[in-house]
C-alpha cells in the first residue's frame, strides 16, 4: 500500500486578479512520504497549502486530499489533516497546556484522549515541567515544536508544515526533524515547505516551485543527477537561474 | 456542545488574564456612568441674572424678588441701562437680563397688561432654552399672585393677563435629570462595551493568526460563533447588573418596573449587539477597521436614539431611520420599565422587534463568516 496516493493535484490554480500565485501546478503525494515542497520567496507554496487543506477556494483546477475533494469536501479534509502555519498560530496568553486542552477539545478529542495525548506530548517535547508557563514566554524553537505537537494531536493522516524551521537554531531543527521523522514512521505523511537546503536533502521527493509553476519534481538523489550538481542547494540555484 | 464549552472557557481565560483589557471592561464604565450621569444633564443652575428696573415700584420689586427667591437663578446686579446691561452680556458676564420698563405697575392695573424684555445669552441654545423656561414659570407664577391682588383694587372682571405659553415637563416636573439621564447612560454602557469587545475579539484573531488555525479545525460554524460570543453575552449581563446596583447606590433611580423583565429584554438586546459585532469583524482585517466602523454605527445609534434629543424633534426621514435604531428601544424599554413601571404588555412591541432584529443580525453574521476564502 505505500504506493496509495493522499494528496492528487491536477493543474490547481490560484489567481489574485490578474496575477496567477499558483499558475496550474500538478503533483502527487504518497502514503506516509515526506513531501518537500520548495520556493523562493513569494513562488506561491502557502497559496498552494491553502487550498489543499480547505481554507482557500482555487481559481480553477482539481485536487484531492485524502480522497476528498477540495471543492465540495472541505471539512472532511479538515478532520484528516493537520496545519502548522507559517505564521506562529497557538494562543501566546494561553499556557502549554490550555493550547493542547483547547486544540485537542475543538477537534472533539475525548478528555481522556486529551489527558493521555498531552502528557505523551509534553514528556517527548521535554516540556512537561512547563506546562503551566504561557507559550508567549517560550523560546521560538520550542514554540515550533510545540505547534507541531498540537498539530498531530488528532492523528491526522497528512500534516502541512509551512516553513516550521523558519528562524530556528540548527539543534533545534535537528530535533524537529527528528519529530518529523517520527511522525512519518508512523504514518503520517509530511507535507513540508522549507528554505534550508539541507533539509530538502531529508525529504523522500521534492518539488521546486518557481513563479506559480512547478518546475521539478523527484527525489533530491535524482534531482542532483539530473542537473548534475552535488547539492539540493546548487539544484535550487540553478532552477532560479535558468528562469531568469 | 463540548467544543462551544471549550472556547467558551478559552475566551474567558483570555479576558481575565488580559490585565490591560479588565478594567476597560469593568471599571471604564463605572466611571462613565458616574462622570457622565452627572454631566450629562440639561439642568442649568446658578443662572447669572441681572435686571434693569426702570419702573422702581412695589411691584416691580416684588418680581425682582421671585428670581432671588428661585434657586435657579443667582441675582446679580441691577443695570442703570440697556447699554451697560448688553456689554455685561457680551462679555459673559451675566446670562439673562430682565427689563422691566417705566410705568410697569400702571399699565398692569390699567390696561390689565404690560410687557417685559428679557435678553437670553443664547451661545448654549440648550441652555438657553431652559432659561427662557424657568423665567416663564416665574412670570407665570407671579401672574397668578398678581391678579389676585388686582382684581382687590379694581372692582370689575378681568380678563386674563396675557402671557406666553410655555412647556411643562411631564415626566420630570421637578427638573431631575438625573433619574432620566441614568438608565440611558447604563444603555450606552451595556452597548458600547458588548460591541467593542465582540467586534475586536475575532479581528484579532485574525491579527494574529489563530482565526486561521481555527479555520482548518473541522469546527462548525455555529459553534465557534457561540463560544465566542457568549463570554461578551454574559459580560454584557453582568454591566447591566453592575449598572443597576450602582444607579440605585450612587443616584437611587427608580426601580419602578419588573426587573427580571429588564433582564429579559437586555439578555435579547445583546445579541443584537454581537451579531453587530460579528458582522463587524467578518468584514474588516484590522482592529483599527474594526474600531472605526463599530464607532461610526455607536454615534449614529447614539445620537438618534432619543437619548440626547427627542425623537419626536427629528425631521421625518430620521425618525423613519430611528426605526431601525436598537439602541432606541432600549433606551426606551429602560426608562419606561424603571421609570414608569412598564409591564410586559407595554413593552412588547420593542422586545418582539428586538427579538427579529437579533435573528437577523445573527443569521448575516453566520452567513457572512467565512472558513474558507
Ligand atoms: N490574498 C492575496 N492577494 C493578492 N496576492 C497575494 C495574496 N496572497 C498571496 N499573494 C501573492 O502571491 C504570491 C505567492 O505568495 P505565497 O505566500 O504563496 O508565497 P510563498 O511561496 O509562500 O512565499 P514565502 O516563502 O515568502 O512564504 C506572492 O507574490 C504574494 O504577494
Ligand atoms: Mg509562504
Amino acid at each position: 500500500m505505500k504506493n496509495e496516493n493522499v494528496i492528487e493535484v491536477e493543474n490547481l490554480t490560484k489567481a489574485f486578479g490578474a496575477f496567477k500565485a499558483v499558475n496550474a501546478i500538478s503533483f502527487e503525494v504518497k502514503k506516509g512520504e515526506i513531501f518537500g515542497f520548495l520556493g523562493a520567496n513569494g513562488a506561491g507554496k502557502t497559496t498552494a497549502i491553502k487550498m489543499l487543506i480547505g481554507i482557500s477556494h482555487p481559481t480553477s483546477g482539481k485536487a484531492k486530499v485524502v480522497d476528498f475533494d477540495v471543492y465540495t469536501q472541505p471539512e472532511a479534509i479538515k478532520r484528516n489533516i493537520g496545519y502548522m502555519s507559517q505564521r506562529f498560530a497557538l494562543y501566546d496568553d494561553l499556557t502549554v497546556q490550555e493550547n493542547i486542552n483547547f486544540f485537542g477539545g475543538i477537534y472533539g478529542l475525548s478528555r481522556k484522549a486529551i489527558r493521555q495525548k498531552s502528557k505523551d506530548s509534553l514528556v517527548e517535547l521535554g516540556m512537561h515541567e512547563i506546562s503551566s508557563k504561557l507559550v508567549g514566554s517560550l523560546p521560538l524553537g520550542w514554540k515550533q515544536k510545540l505547534s507541531f505537537s498540537v498539530a498531530l494531536l488528532h492523528e491526522p493522516k497528512i500534516v502541512f508544515l509551512d516553513e516550521p524551521t523558519g528562524g530556528v537554531d540548527p539543534i533545534t531543527r535537528r530535533q524537529f526533524w527528528e519529530m518529523i521523522y517520527k511522525a512519518a514512521d508512523q504514518g503520517t505523511t509530511i507535507f513540508v515547505t522549507t528554505h534550508y537546503m539541507d533539509e530538502a536533502e531529508y525529504c523522500d521527493r521534492v518539488s521546486i516551485m518557481v513563479e506559480g509553476k512547478i518546475e521539478a519534481l523527484d527525489t533530491p538523489k535524482n534531482l542532483k543527477q539530473q542537473f548534475k550538481v552535488a547539492s539540493m542547494n546548487e539544484v535550487f540555484l540553478k532552477l532560479a537561474r535558468n528562469i531568469e | 456542545m463540548r467544543t462551544i464549552g471549550y472556547i467558551v472557557q478559552k475566551e474567558f481565560k483570555q479576558i481575565f488574564r488580559n490585565k490591560g483589557m479588565l478594567p476597560i471592561i469593568f471599571i471604564l464604565p463605572i466611571l462613565q456612568l458616574v462622570i457622565l450621569s452627572n454631566a450629562a444633564t440639561y439642568e442649568v443652575k446658578n443662572i447669572k441674572f441681572a435686571y434693569i428696573d426702570a419702573d422702581r415700584t412695589s411691584t416691580s420689586r416684588s418680581l425682582i424678588e421671585k428670581f432671588n427667591a428661585s434657586s435657579y437663578f443667582d441675582v446679580l446686579m441691577d443695570f442703570p441701562s440697556n447699554k451697560i446691561a448688553n456689554f455685561a452680556m457680551l462679555a459673559g458676564e451675566v446670562d439673562v437680563v430682565l427689563e422691566i420698563p417705566i410705568h410697569f405697575e400702571r399699565n398692569l392695573i390699567k390696561e390689565k397688561s404690560a410687557t417685559l424684555g428679557i435678553s437670553i445669552n443664547a451661545i448654549d441654545g440648550a441652555a438657553a432654552g431652559l432659561e427662557s423656561v424657568y423665567i416663564n414659570q416665574i412670570i407665570q407664577g407671579y401672574n397668578r399672585d398678581i391678579r389676585v391682588s388686582l382684581m382687590d383694587t379694581s372692582h370689575r372682571s378681568i380678563k386674563p393677563i396675557n402671557i406666553s405659553s410655555s412647556p411643562s415637563f411631564w415626566y420630570n416636573t421637578s427638573l431631575d435629570y438625573k433619574t432620566f439621564m441614568v438608565p440611558g447612560i447604563l444603555v450606552l454602557l451595556v452597548t458600547m462595551i458588548t460591541l467593542f469587545l465582540s467586534g475586536m475579539n475575532i479581528v484579532r484573531e485574525k491579527e494574529i493568526g489563530t482565526l486561521e488555525q481555527i479555520n482548518v479545525t473541522p469546527i462548525k460554524k455555529s459553534q465557534f460563533i457561540m463560544g465566542k460570543l457568549f463570554p461578551f453575552w454574559i459580560i454584557g449581563m453582568g454591566l447591566l447588573t453592575i449598572g443597576l446596583i450602582l444607579a440605585k447606590l450612587i443616584f437611587n433611580t427608580p426601580m419602578l418596573g419588573n426587573i427580571p423583565l429588564l433582564y429579559l429584554y437586555t439578555s435579547i438586546y445583546i445579541l443584537v449587539i454581537l451579531g453587530m459585532g460579528l458582522l463587524i469583524s467578518n468584514f474588516t482585517d484590522t482592529q483599527q477597521q474594526a474600531m472605526f466602523i463599530a464607532w461610526f454605527f455607536i454615534v449614529i445609534f447614539i445620537l438618534m436614539s432619543g437619548l440626547f434629543t427627542p425623537i419626536e424633534s427629528m425631521p421625518q426621514w430620521a425618525q423613519i431611520f430611528t426605526e431601525i435604531n436598537p439602541i432606541k428601544y432600549f433606551v426606551e424599554v429602560m426608562r419606561m420599565v424603571l421609570l414608569k413601571g412598564a409591564g410586559l404588555q407595554v413593552i412588547l412591541p420593542q422586545l418582539l422587534k428586538t427579538l427579529a432584529y437579533a435573528l437577523v443580525m445573527n443569521a448575516l453574521a453566520v452567513w457572512s463568516y467565512k472558513k474558507v476564502n
